[in-house]
Parts: C-alpha cells; structure tokens; sequence
C-alpha cells in the first residue's frame, strides 16, 4: 500500500506538486514568522543587556534630533562630550550605585569598513556594561591601541586598522549581539582619548575645544540598593545642569512597542496563511477523493479493508506533506540564517537569531505542525473514503 | 467452496417519486459450488449485478445471509471479510476498472499486494499470454484500449487463484474471438475447482455454462 501511494502521488505529478508546494508554504511561514519573532524578541533582550546600566547620563547637547538614542538602539554613528567637572557632579549625586564613565568617536572612514564606525572608550576599572560582552569572546586586558571589533566589522583579529592615522590592532571580534555592538569598535579609555586627541589634531573633530583628558560622552549607572532607577533620573535631571539622565527601559520602550506591533502583524500572517492552507488542503482531498471514488471502490473489490483505503488517503496526504515541509523548513533556513542581516536592516529592529537548538526546535515543530495539518484536512477525505459502499459506486457507473 | 445465498433481499431508497422504496433483489436462495459455471442472465435493471455484489460481500442483504463453506460473510468484521474476499474471491466488475498509476503487471499483481503477499509473477504472466496482453506489461492504463482494460481486470481477479470468481459482463468490450477466449478460460477455470458466476447479456455464454439463471425484475428464476 505504501508503494501504492508512491505511484498514486507519482501517477499524479500535478495535483502533488500543488500538495507538496502548499505544504512547503505552511511549514516556511510557520518557520519564518516564529524564528523572526524569535529573533525579534532575543534582540530586544540583547538590547537590554547591552545597555547594561539602570541610567545613562550624556550632554544636554547629545539629546538633540535623538542622537544619543540614535547611537545606542539605532547603531548611528555620532559623538559628544561633557566636561569631567558635570560628570563628577552626577556620580557625586545620592542614589548613584555602579558608574563607569563611556568615550565616544565616530571615525569618518577606515579600512575596515565601508561605513563609518562608532568607536567607544570604556574604563576596564569600572565597566560594567561591555566588558562582560567582551570577555565572552577575549579574556585578557585590553592593551594601548587595542580594539575589539563587533561581529558585522570588516576586520579579523590580528588586523591593523587606522583611525586618524593611530594604528589600533584587532585583539578580538564580538560575538553576534543583533544590536547596533556589532558595527561598533571598543576600545579603552587610554586609546579612546589618544584617537580623540589625534582627531582634534588633525581638525576632524566637530568638538575643537574639548580636552580628552578631562572629558566623558556618557555616564552608565546602576542604582544604589534602596533607590529605585526613576528617582535617580528624577534626581538627576532636577539638580545637575547641561545633562540628561535616561532611564534603559524608557529607551527601549519604543522599540519593544514596535517590536510587539510586528510581532503581532507576523503571527496573523501565518495563522492567515495556515487557514487558508488548511482550507485548500481539506478541498484538494476531497476533490482528490471524489475524482478517484470508483478506483477506491475497485481496491475494494480485490479486498482492501476500509481501514486500508482510509490508510493509503492518509499515507499518500503524509507523504506529500512531509516532502513539502522538509522542502519549506529547508528554504526558510536558506532564506533567514544567511540572510538575517537584511531583515534587521529591512525591520530596523534589533534581531539575533536563536541558538542552533531553538533553530532546530522550531524547525522541527513547524515540520511536525504541517505534516498534522496535512494529515487533519486528508482525515476528513479518508473517513469519507473509508465509508465508501462499494455496490453502490460500482452499480451507479452501470 | 460452497457460497450459499438464504433468503437474501436488497431493497434500496430511491429519491423522490411516490414509491420511493424498491426491491432490487427479492427473496433469493442461491448457491453457487466449485467446479461449476453460473451464467445468470437478465435485461438491465433486473437486479444482476446487485446480486452479484451481495455474493461477493461488497453489499449487504438487507434481509437472509450468505454463507461461505458454512461462514456467514457478512457477519465477519470488515478487515476479516476484505481480506476473505482478497484471498478467496476473484471478483471483475464491470466498466473499466484499471489503477490509474500502475502499468498492466503492477495492476495485475495488486491483489497481493495489498496484504504484502508476495506476488505470483509466474501466474500474471501465464495469465497475460492467456489473455493476450503479455505485450502490454508495461503500458499504462490510458495507452489500452477498452478490451485491453477489461482483460487486465479479468487477469487481476485471477491472479490469486480464487475459489469463487464473479465476473460481470466479462467480455462487455471484447471481439467474438476474445469472448470465446474469455468464456473458455473461465469454463476451464471453473473444471480447476472455482465456482463461478458470469453476468452477462451474451447470448453464447450459455454453451459454457453448467446453469443458466434469469433475474427479472429482481426475482431469479432457472433459465
């Protein structure tokens, strides 16, 4: 009987390749949408870790058209200061916990990369934020001239790249984070601050009367046991002049909305997609069954029970739904592991792809999802079949 | 084998109309034993072929039983009788009946398959020289024509040497000499040990038989 629904599918290329493209259709939606709305969702937790600080704090002036925003969650590329004096004054403030001052650089071209790379200072004393992200992939202290490069960069470890003519070696990449860290360039606070002179050196530095060794971009704090992040901001912003303190998830909180808004368009694409499929699949057998009603009854005749017509329906339905779901995981793995980067950038929205085992666990539940779904529309047609009076048919092509 | 029909009625419902209930069969005793040849002839419409399908377990009297070597068919359950019939019952209905996706040996040798028997490739073989379609092996259903189909199917209901063979209007396709053919292999077949009951119109099938029948109007009467 098995090979029976071979040769049944084979005999019938077209009615089984609609089948088997149907199939493939669910299984890629089902695949596709939930690993977007995955990756979706581990980029936003990404995001949030990246930020790493209960508040931020930057220059008055960084606020302006969003370019503080622009630099964290959108990966722009930008730059500011504030004078040592006002960040002091910040870290002096009652409520402040952890606090590691960050340096801000946009390089205005390098070999390394095709678009302007941000590069961030960080104080390997202090830090708190990206040094964990760092040391996930490089465990020894960071050297004068050295950087780590995010994972979308260019450039390998071991590389030399240039920056207002300060050669910087490549001393490790980032692992992928989907947030704008992968086409950012880190460094520390004593090779930041000879790039920020270099820059002023050569006049290509939009800030030509700040001092790098007496100035900080931004601030990343943590709240003290006891205060909660919104009195910090509170705090912060009512008594320390020329500064604004952000509080992480008010920053994200745009983008967490955004995200939840395609994340729900997504999810109503595949359950239209699936009962459209579903429909279409529940006609394609019946109207299979109904062409085929009189070879159903002559299998009869040589002997075959109902339970076996019943069988070769569901038989012929699983084989064409598992090819056709194997075909559809296959091209939805083709289309969004190679091409995750175009989709972040198409969304604008961060997007990390799940590990390989949630990739294989949701592959393999759309799989399974669109081989049942086969099965239950052809369900109908093989309880139809398996009902069939035999006489009847037979008599009525008399 | 002895099939043994007691008291069988098939009534059936008709749509519309005033009397919308009808006998196609009426109170029938029949049997049918090995070695001999049945022909039950009839005008259309006389109950013919639903007798046959109640004989060969395909449709259930609506009253008596049917009986095989002592065993009621219809009160096997499904998987047993089905497998009863593919086993012991060679049965060639009428039109053209050929499984679309297989060629003539595959259709021929379905029967075994079905149970995952292992098929009897010399026995399609004899019976396809026989029938002259040894040269169609390989061809698909839609390359023959309808002759050609309707011996496929007297080939796949003999395949599996059935005790009892049921063949309606056998040679509704065929030429006088493949009629003659046709009505001598299941003459012969019946002289091996089958019982068999031909339904047909041909008139000549009457020199094979061993007794003749007449349904009208659903009563079967010795012809």
């Amino acid at each position: 009987m098995k090979s029976l629904a071979m040769k049944n599918l084979r005999g019938r290329p077209v009615r089984s390749a609609v089948l088997i493209v149907l199939a493939a259709l669910l299984t890629f939606t089902a695949l596709g949408g939930t690993l977007t709305v995955a990756s979706l969702g581990k980029g936003l937790d990404s995001l949030e870790a990246r930020l790493g600080a209960d508040v931020m704090v930057v220059p008055k002036e960084a606020t302006m058209k969003k370019k503080f925003e622009d630099i964290v969650l959108q990966g722009a590329t930008g730059y500011f200061y504030m004078d040592s004096k006002r960040a002091q004054a910040v870290m002096e403030r009652e409520g402040v916990g952890e606090v590691s001052p960050q340096f801000f650089l946009a390089s205005t071209g390098s070999s390394c990369c095709s678009i302007p790379v941000q590069i961030i200072g960080i104080d390997p004393a202090t830090d708190f934020t990206v040094s964990p992200w760092i040391k996930r992939t490089y465990g020894g202290e960071l050297g004068l001239y050295d950087i780590v490069a995010g994972s979308d960069l260019n450039a390998f470890v071991g590389d030399k790249l240039s920056f207002y003519g300060v050669e910087c070696r490549v001393a490790a990449k980032l692992e992928k984070t989907g947030t704008s860290y992968d086409t950012t360039v880190f460094t520390n606070e004593d090779t930041i601050k000879a790039l920020i002179s270099s820059s002023l050196e050569k006049g290509m530095n939009d800030f030509e009367d700040v001092d790098p060794e007496n100035c900080v971009s931004c601030l990343m704090i943590n709240a003290a046991d006891g205060t909660s992040p919104e009195e910090l901001v509170n705090d912060i912003n009512i008594h320390v002049k020329k500064v604004k303190a952000y509080k992480s998830g008010d920053m994200i909180s745009g983008i967490a909305g955004s995200l939840s808004g395609v994340s729900r368009m997504i999810k109503l694409l595949i359950a239209a997609v699936w009962v459209l499929g579903l429909v279409i699949l529940l006609l394609a057998f019946t109207m299979s069954v109904n062409e085929r009603k009189k070879e159903f009854a002559v299998l009869r005749v040589m002997g075959a029970s109902r339970g076996k017509l019943a069988g070769l329906v569901l038989k012929e339905a699983l084989l064409t739904c598992l090819t056709g779901s194997l075909g559809g995981a296959a091209v939805g793995l083709l289309v969004l592991i190679p091409f995750n980067g175009v989709i972040e950038q198409t969304l604008g929205l961060p997007f990390l792809l799940p590990n390989f085992g949630s990739i294989a666990g949701i592959c393999t539940a759309a799989v399974v999802l669109s081989v049942l779904t086969g099965a239950a529309a052809a369900a109908v047609s093989a309880w139809r079949v398996s009902r069939i009076d035999t006489g009847l048919i037979l008599r009525g092509e008399n | 084998m002895e099939l043994k029909a007691e008291k069988i009625t098939r009534e059936f419902i008709r749509p519309g109309g005033k009397t919308n209930r009808f006998f196609a069969v009426k109170e029938t005793d029949l049997t049918l034993a090995s070695g001999k040849l049945t022909v039950l002839m009839g005008r259309s419409g006389s109950g013919k072929t639903t007798l046959l399908n109640m004989l060969s377990g395909l449709l259930m009297p609506s009253t008596g039983k049917i009986t095989a070597d002592g065993r009621d068919l219809y009160a096997m359950p499904d998987k047993e009788l089905s497998k009863f019939r593919n086993v012991h019952m060679g049965v060639i209905p009428q039109g053209q009946t050929a499984i679309h996706s297989l060629n003539v040996t595959e259709n021929i040798l379905l029967p075994f398959g079905l149970y995952g028997d292992k098929p009897d490739e010399a026995r399609a073989k004899e019976l396809m020289e026989r029938l002259d379609i040894a040269e169609l092996a390989s061809a698909r259903p839609a390359e023959l024509s309808g002759g050609e189909l309707r011996r496929v199917a007297i080939a796949r209901a003999l395949v599996r040497r059935p005790e009892v063979i049921f063949a309606d209007e056998p040679t509704g396709d065929l030429d006088d000499e493949n009629t003659a053919a046709v009505f001598t292999f299941l003459k012969e077949c019946a002289r091996e040990g089958a019982a068999v009951l031909v339904v047909t119109h041909e008139n000549e099938a009457v020199n094979y038989a061993d007794e003749v029948l007449r349904m009208n109007a659903g009563t079967l009467e010795q012809g």
